[in-house]
């Protein structure tokens, strides 16, 4: 390499799976989908991933991802935490344990939320489901299951709760096909399903609780059926789909796409030493509403305005930004003298298929976040040119 | 098992390295590139720069990893693979051909004997590649 060899040490060519494995979780025994056996048998690469042993790729990251973006594709997504919560008490529990307003949520509607800490800093991130009058559902992320477990039977111990995670399966079917694709196997009509609201019937004759939601930018759905059944609506999607160009995606092209979308990944970009605000996740913080566990410092953030902002980064040429490489100003130029100073640090970056570019998430200094302002990314020793570019990297599709 | 041409000679960090009169053509193994999925950017020397056997001359990205490149033999580059900067995917499609990457000009010729034959870097891979 020029210049003499790398600052930090790089991985071997085959090392492990780098930041796909997960090392608080290294002495524990990895936790298997119901999809497991379905994903060998399909030639997935496996790896450990927040301590469940979860496909990376099939065919290959941008393989799957423009497959994504182009027709369909079908991810197990079955580690991800489900926890209901029923009573009288529901409400107010959920009200004093998340961010958003869930007095504004109808039966039948879904809505993206927070669990914060008394600090601010962010528990996990949700999606929280009206099941009926006082009855609710919350997916949380795989790696926070136990955490949040705990959490929201403290801060809502008056309310009724239940962990079925265990039982529940979950598969994402998402693209431009996802709709015909699942429309032809549902036995009610999925067009009418809103974004972010659901419906409960069968598809490929299995209960399914039909969630018009996804964490790619496009249009599709979210099937949580039981985990018996979890293996019986995978082959069927894929099965159905064959003629639209179906493939099974890994978790390598699920966070290419969420990442050309800008959405944060539990763990990356947002965690407990992270606040909404400077997330960019200020619409789900709905101080109005009453008390909330986090609101008072959220509010002290918003009043004096974040110190930093979490930004999407474009690279001048193809070298990626890593979770964790200093951000600094711009490198020395004609007029700008000086060395670059660090301003922040990258919580996401990858080559993105879909824009052909490389592009981040990273939080810098507010001074430093607005779109155009150019900066610099410190990669192996050597400070390489970028900037702050307007977000999401590639246009949403999503049902509106 | 992933294609392991018998001319070749080959590294345990899965680079190889072909003899071409009396220079040396360096590129990464099909089983490497397999490992590593889409390569999406490749860093390579300048011409004229010195590299040392068994020590990092460049970087290969892919998607989900960042890793070194290790020269196999000593000496000085005299040709870059000009066409990887804007088509790092060459790297998958053909890594023993048009995904070469560099041409060295060797500082010691009997670097190239201590190297593994295809026959042993094939056993090595079985063996689960060093890891």
């Amino acid at each position: 390499m020029p210049g003499g060899p790398p600052a930090a040490p790089a991985r071997a060519l085959t090392g492990p799976e780098g930041r796909w494995s997960t090392g608080s979780l290294v002495n524990t025994a990895l936790k298997r989908t119901p999809l497991y056996e379905a994903h060998v048998k399909a030639g997935a690469r496996m790896v450990p991933f927040g301590g469940w042993e979860m496909p990376v790729q099939y065919a290959g990251i941008v393989e799957e991802h423009r497959a994504v973006r182009a027709a369909v594709g079908c991810f197990d997504v079955s580690h991800m935490g489900e926890f209901e919560v029923e009573g009288p008490h529901a409400l107010a529990a959920l009200q004093r344990l998340t961010t958003n307003d869930v007095a504004a949520l109808d039966i039948g509607q879904v809505q993206y939320s927070l669990l914060c800490y008394p600090d601010g800093g962010i528990v996990d991130d949700l999606t929280l489901y009206r099941l009926a009058a006082d009855r609710y559902m919350l997916t949380v992320n795989a790696s926070n299951i136990d955490k949040d477990w705990s959490w929201v039977r403290e801060h809502g111990a008056a309310a009724r709760w239940r962990n079925v995670s265990d039982d529940t399966g979950l598969i994402a079917a998402q693209g431009p096909k996802a709709e015909a694709l699942v429309g032809r196997l549902a036995d009610c009509d999925v067009t009418s399903i809103a974004y972010y609201h659901f419906a409960e019937g069968r598809v490929a004759g299995v209960r399914a609780l039909i969630s018009r939601t996804g964490y790619t930018g496009e249009d599709g759905f979210e099937l949580y059926v039981s985990a018996a059944d979890t293996p019986r609506l995978w082959s069927a999607l894929l099965d159905a789909g064959r003629g639209d160009g179906v493939v099974p995606v890994g978790l390598g092209a699920r966070d290419t796409l969420r990442l050309e979308m800008r959405y944060a990944l539990y763990g990356n970009d947002i965690d407990a030493t992270t606040n909404p605000l400077e997330a960019g996740l200020g619409w789900i913080v709905k101080p109005a509403k009453g008390d909330f566990v986090g609101r008072d410092a959220i509010e002290k953030v918003r009043a004096a305005g974040p110190r930093r902002k979490l930004i999407g980064l474009e690279m001048a040429d193809r070298s990626v930004a890593r979770h964790g490489y200093p951000v600094t100003t711009p490198v020395a130029s004609p007029g700008r003298e000086g060395a670059p100073t660090v301003i922040g640090i990258i919580t996401s970056g990858s080559y993105g298929p879909s824009v052909e570019r490389s592009i981040a998430m990273a939080y810098v200094a507010s001074a430093h976040a607005a779109v155009g302002t150019e900066l610099g990314v410190e990669i192996r020793g050597q400070v390489k040119p970028g900037r702050v570019v307007k977000t999401p990297f590639h246009p949403s599709r999503v049902k509106k | 098992m992933p294609n392991v041409p018998a001319e070749l000679k080959y590294t345990r960090e899965h680079e190889w390295a072909k003899r071409e009169g009396d220079r040396v053509r360096i590129g990464i193994t099909a089983f490497a590139q397999e490992q590593l999925g889409d390569v999406v950017f490749v860093e390579l020397p300048k011409v004229g720069a010195k590299v040392t056997a068994h020590q990092a001359f460049g970087v290969v990205e892919s998607v989900k990893a960042v890793s070194d490149l290790f020269a196999p033999v000593s000496g000085e580059v005299v040709e870059v693979n000009s066409e990887l900067p804007q088509k790092p995917e060459t790297v998958n499609k053909d890594p023993y051909g048009k995904g070469w990457m560099i041409l060295v000009k060797p500082s010691n010729a009997g670097e190239l004997d201590q190297l593994l034959t295809a026959k042993q870097y094939e056993e090595f891979v079985a063996q689960g590649g060093g890891h």
